[in-house]
């Protein structure tokens, strides 16, 4: 029993890392624009249809796809940065909602309508297929190689933020938008390179869990609820809260369908619930002027 | 840069719940409007878990429409096709509604969830206007929710089992074994797991488990590690849609060894999930390979038509209506009462198969046969939409059809008016 435990511990940790790559740029949009991104979802989905046309398609294979997709979604985020985001950074959040959302939908139904609504198939590659044996604990190769690529990524955004000029900027801008203008530094480059990032790591999300979870139009919807939840449990502007969060989320639900399997789904959302009458800000949200 | 004009952490949390609106909002189709023409509802999910399914239903009814319109529409007067998004079981609802009373449809076909499907029959009822049944196999829409103008054309979760069932008997995958079985958290699967108990426990078999999993569920590798612990001998799917093209490529994912078998499948599925992805045995309601001269037919028309090969809930859309179809012009009315009352005289109908079917009266359940599928080992897979070979029809051909459907005793309908 206790290895059972111990074992969906670990897979919920695992399972975590996946929705880091989507929680983290939600988190860093909305905490430097404003903007609440509610087709960041859409931005995962685009990602794994790349993939597909990379690897299938064009014949690149997997390492290709799992390069070339986020780079070209990065790309297309760059563009609607630029000519939509733009615009609503100062502007009621509700405006921003409805601009996310209609693009959420836009780009679901324009998947649909390339692609067709049923899933497409993408597999494992096969050098990644089969199991790891650590001791008693066996599990997916391809899962520890996601995680591999996931810790990665999360851990050069973390090297970027924390360690670079680029990241003291960002930073600074979060926390107060005003004084870095008063210095004479405009943050429109570094909002779209922002964005660029943020949706290219969601679409790196997409790549990595194509062969897991389907190809198919609503796959951006399906994982954006969780995504949230972690972003509000972990709080606003907290780069570790988020990713503790992630962690968190994971192996709460690992642990619920082992214990009583009915209430997984609803374990995430009573556990944001507990959070946020404990810690409204989340667990490390910081203070945040202008959003409190 | 400028101040946000308000802005609070209360959007993002208000925000997480408009993410889970999202899934929630369907596309309305563009209506024409035709004088004279006889209009005819579809309803069936295009989003969500289902959605994969509803686009080949639409593709089904929409080639049924052309090939009646060809042969002169139904009492004379062209067919008129209104064709939306189901969404839920509450959508479906409003949808229904405003079909029969703005529209004035004569019909509603269609749907795949049956939670959805029993909230457009009662709306049908109410109204006393016909809804064939196309995708929903719940066996309660046949037994304690059953009314007189809901038909079905899908066969119910008992002949699903019934036909499953035979092959796990043969294989010797019952009497004395342990089931795992993980079904899915809506009507659909609560029904499926009843009657998929009933024949386990008949025919002496155990649960090791039986565990409910939500629709959304994407990840299965909690379920899959709580398996392998548990090492059952048969590994039981009562999911639905996606669901089942996830389970199965992540069982494969884990190399979990032991066998597994299914109560519910769709070909949509499993031409997603891919060959090498999908293994053990599944009922089919209806697939291509099935060796009858009007199945062909549908076959060319529809690849024709579409560039790709039909699928069972295609062949469940495109049947029903040419049923409907056939049902108005033979007592030559579109009356929703009376093609019921001529339904329940036992008319026989081309199903596409060896054997003819007809409704059942006192259920209006489609009796007809079905099918068992093995899927093949990936060497022997010519295309993407050859992945597996096809049974003998279910009942044989010397037994009645009714033997894989439920008794009255099983699931007792009334048949409200």
């Amino acid at each position: 029993m206790l290895t059972q435990i111990f074992e969906q511990v670990l897979n919920g940790l695992l399972a975590g890392a996946y929705y880091l790559l989507i929680a983290l740029g939600l988190s860093l949009i909305f905490s430097l624009g404003g903007l609440v991104n509610l087709a960041h979802g859409a931005f995962y989905a685009l990602g794994a249809y790349f993939a597909v046309i990379v690897a299938e398609r064009l014949g690149l294979g997997f390492a290709g796809a799992a390069i070339a997709s986020p780079i070209a979604v990065a790309l297309i985020g760059l563009v609607i940065e630029r000519f939509l985001f733009r615009r609503f950074y100062h502007e009621d959040p509700a405006l921003g909602l409805l601009l996310t959302f209609g693009l959420a939908m836009v780009a679901e139904q324009s998947l649909r309508w390339v692609f067709g609504a049923a899933p497409i198939p993408f597999s494992i590659p096969s050098a990644l297929k089969g199991q790891i044996f650590i001791g008693d604990f066996i599990y997916s190769k391809y899962r520890f190689v996601m995680l591999a690529v996931a810790a990665a990524a999360v851990a050069a955004l973390w090297v970027l933020l924390q360690r670079t000029p680029f990241g003291r900027v960002v930073r600074a801008g979060v926390q107060n938008p005003d004084m870095v203008a008063a210095l004479g530094i405009s943050l429109k480059p570094y909002m779209a390179s922002i964005v660029a990032l943020s949706v290219g790591l969601a679409a790196l999300a997409g790549v990595l869990l194509a062969p897991i979870s389907g190809v198919h139009p609503a796959m951006g919807a399906e994982i954006l609820t969780a995504a949230f939840v972690v972003v509000v449990i972990g709080g606003l502007g907290s780069f570790w809260g988020v990713v503790w969060a992630a962690l968190i989320v994971g192996v709460v639900r690992g642990l619920t369908v082992y214990f009583l399997p009915p209430a997984a789904d609803a374990s995430m959302y009573l556990l944001m619930l507990l959070v946020l009458l404990i810690r409204p800000r989340g667990l490390s949200g910081e203070r945040i002027e202008r959003f409190e | 840069m400028d101040q946000p004009k308000s802005n609070s952490r209360r959007t993002v949390i208000g925000a997480a719940g408009a993410a889970g609106a999202l899934s929630a909002i369907g596309f309305p189709a563009i209506v024409r409007s035709q004088p004279d023409a006889v209009r005819l509802g579809h309803l069936t999910p295009l989003t969500g878990f289902l959605g994969p399914l509803g686009e080949y239903a639409v593709l089904g009814v929409k080639l049924a429409v052309d090939e009646i319109n060809a042969a002169g529409g139904i009492t004379g007067r062209k067919v008129e096709l209104i064709a939306e998004d189901s969404v839920n079981p509450q959508t479906a609802s409003t949808k229904a509604e405003r079909l029969i009373e703005r529209d004035k449809v004569v019909a509603i076909v269609g749907e795949i969830s049956s939670a959805s499907g029993l909230a457009i029959a009662q709306v049908a009822q109410r109204n006393k206007i016909l809804f064939f049944n196309t995708g929903c196999n719940s066996d309660e829409l046949r037994g304690k929710s059953c009314n007189r103008y809901m038909f079905h054309t899908e066969a119910a979760n008992s002949m699903y089992v019934g036909a499953a069932g035979q092959a796990l008997l043969r294989d010797g995958l019952v009497k004395g074994k342990k089931w795992y079985s993980v079904t899915a958290d809506y009507a659909f699967g609560h029904d499926l797991l009843k009657v998929a108990k009933r024949f386990m426990q008949a025919n002496g078999g155990t649960f090791a488990a039986d565990e409910l999993v939500a629709t959304n569920v994407t990840d299965f590798s909690p379920y899959l590690l709580k398996i392998r612990n548990a090492k059952p001998d048969l590994v039981v799917s009562n999911l639905a849609g996606a669901q089942i093209g996830n389970f199965m490529k992540q069982y494969m994912e884990f190399g979990l060894p032991f066998p597994v078998a299914g109560f519910g499948f769709d070909t949509a599925i499993a031409w997603g999930v891919g060959k090498g992805n999908v293994t053990g045995i599944w009922p089919l309601v209806w697939d291509s390979q099935v060796k009858s001269a009007t199945a062909q037919r549908f076959t060319e028309a529809f690849t024709k038509k579409y560039g790709k090969p039909p699928e069972n809930q295609a062949w469940g859309d495109y049947l029903s209506t040419k049923h409907l179809a056939q049902a108005m012009n033979d007592i030559k009315s579109t009356d929703s009462t009376k093609v019921a009352e001529h339904m329940e005289k036992g008319a026989r109908f081309d199903v596409l198969k060896t054997r003819e079917g007809y409704y059942r009266a006192w259920d209006h359940q489609l009796m007809q046969q079905m099918y068992t599928i093995t899927f093949k080992p990936e060497a022997q897979v010519k295309d993407k939409w050859d992945l597996f070979s096809l049974s003998a029809p279910v009942p044989a051909d010397n037994q009645s059809l009714e033997v894989i459907a439920p008794t009255r005793e099983e699931n007792p309908c009334t048949m409200p008016a």
